[in-house]
């Protein structure tokens, strides 16, 4: 039959990948029918399939339905209130602590320079009290020359 | 865009992004949740659409990669992908040779295929692209479509004879 042969001839270009989208239509349209010639009816499987598989459909499309667009919206429009809020806190509290941090340290600084000055101070009153040691051997000196006369 | 709008939008697509979800994924439910994924990040980009020449050929790619993504992370995880949309055989063990039984065949063979040649074979023979719109999708030559849509057919073909002739397996 000339129409077997033309379509033999499809197929041969069919799996080579040089048909058109068209000729490949028509392929699929042939083994479709129900009148087959019988050696091409192993073929006939694939063309099924592929016409099979084209009618499958998404049918979930109704979850999208609820709008999801605003909730986003406003779920961005959150995340930039939390972080001004955590920005301003940072701030503030920041601030303080680093203050009172600063005032630490500087009140450190005025103790440790207040005891080296004690320090010195009590370095020179043991000095003068060692010399006061020697005034009282003086004064016993004395008393015993007083007594004496 | 309202989603009126959008929805009538990519209303004429869908299918095509849950056949080649489901071609790529096997799984149904995985397909859906990935269109399902993709449909909402198509409107969360929603004032960005006009800028894309064809939103269709956007979507289609952003299927495909995201279902690649999908399957890289599964092997990775080395999780096997969990689907019971197959068939039961043994009803139809009596009429296994016949034409319904082989048609189903066909999917299994494809399922089996290379992921490349599984996406060039679905987008031309199911969703009847010509090969500049599918060497445009898939980011390849095309003549390299070419190669690999032959190469896929040819595969198919050996396969579905060598069922025929062996029985089933």
């Amino acid at each position: 039959m000339e129409s077997d042969k033309h379509i033999e001839r499809l197929l041969e270009k069919y799996f080579e990948a040089t048909t058109t989208v068209a000729e490949e239509e028509r392929l699929r349209a042939y083994f479709n029918q129900e009148s087959v010639a019988t050696h091409l009816e192993q073929y006939q499987p694939m063309f099924n399939y592929f016409s099979k598989a084209k009618e499958e459909q998404f049918t979930k499309l109704s979850a999208l339905s609820e709008p999801v667009k605003p909730r986003k919206k406003v779920y961005y429009r959150w995340v930039s209130v939390a972080a001004a809020v955590v920005l301003a806190f940072g701030v503030y509290f920041g601030n303080d602590t680093y203050q009172h941090y600063q005032e630490q340290k500087q009140a450190r600084i005025a103790y440790e320079q207040t005891k080296e000055a004690l320090n010195l101070l009590a370095e020179n009153f043991s000095k003068g009290t060692e010399k006061v040691a020697l005034l009282e051997e003086f004064e016993v000196a004395k008393q015993k020359v007083y007594s004496t006369n | 865009m309202q989603q009126k709008e959008f929805l009538n939008l990519v209303l004429p697509f869908k299918d095509k992004l849950f056949r080649l979800a489901k071609r790529l994924l096997v799984s149904r439910e995985e397909a859906e949740d990935a269109t399902q994924e993709i449909l909402l990040k198509l409107w969360s980009k929603n004032e960005a659409m006009g800028q894309y020449k064809s939103v269709e050929a956007f979507a289609m790619t952003m299927t495909k990669n995201f279902c690649l993504d999908r399957l890289k992370s599964k092997q990775a995880g080395n999780l096997k992908l969990v689907h019971s949309n197959y068939q039961d055989e043994r009803t139809s063990l009596q009429k296994q040779l016949e034409a319904e039984d082989s048609v189903n065949w066909v999917e299994r063979i494809m399922d089996e295929l290379p992921e490349q040649q599984k996406m060039v074979l679905q987008l031309r023979d199911i969703e009847d692209y010509d090969f500049d719109e599918i060497s445009e999708l898939l980011d390849m030559k095309p003549t390299a479509v070419r190669v690999t849509l032959s190469r896929a057919r040819k595969t198919v073909r050996e396969k579905l004879m060598q069922k025929h002739s062996y029985g089933i397996g």
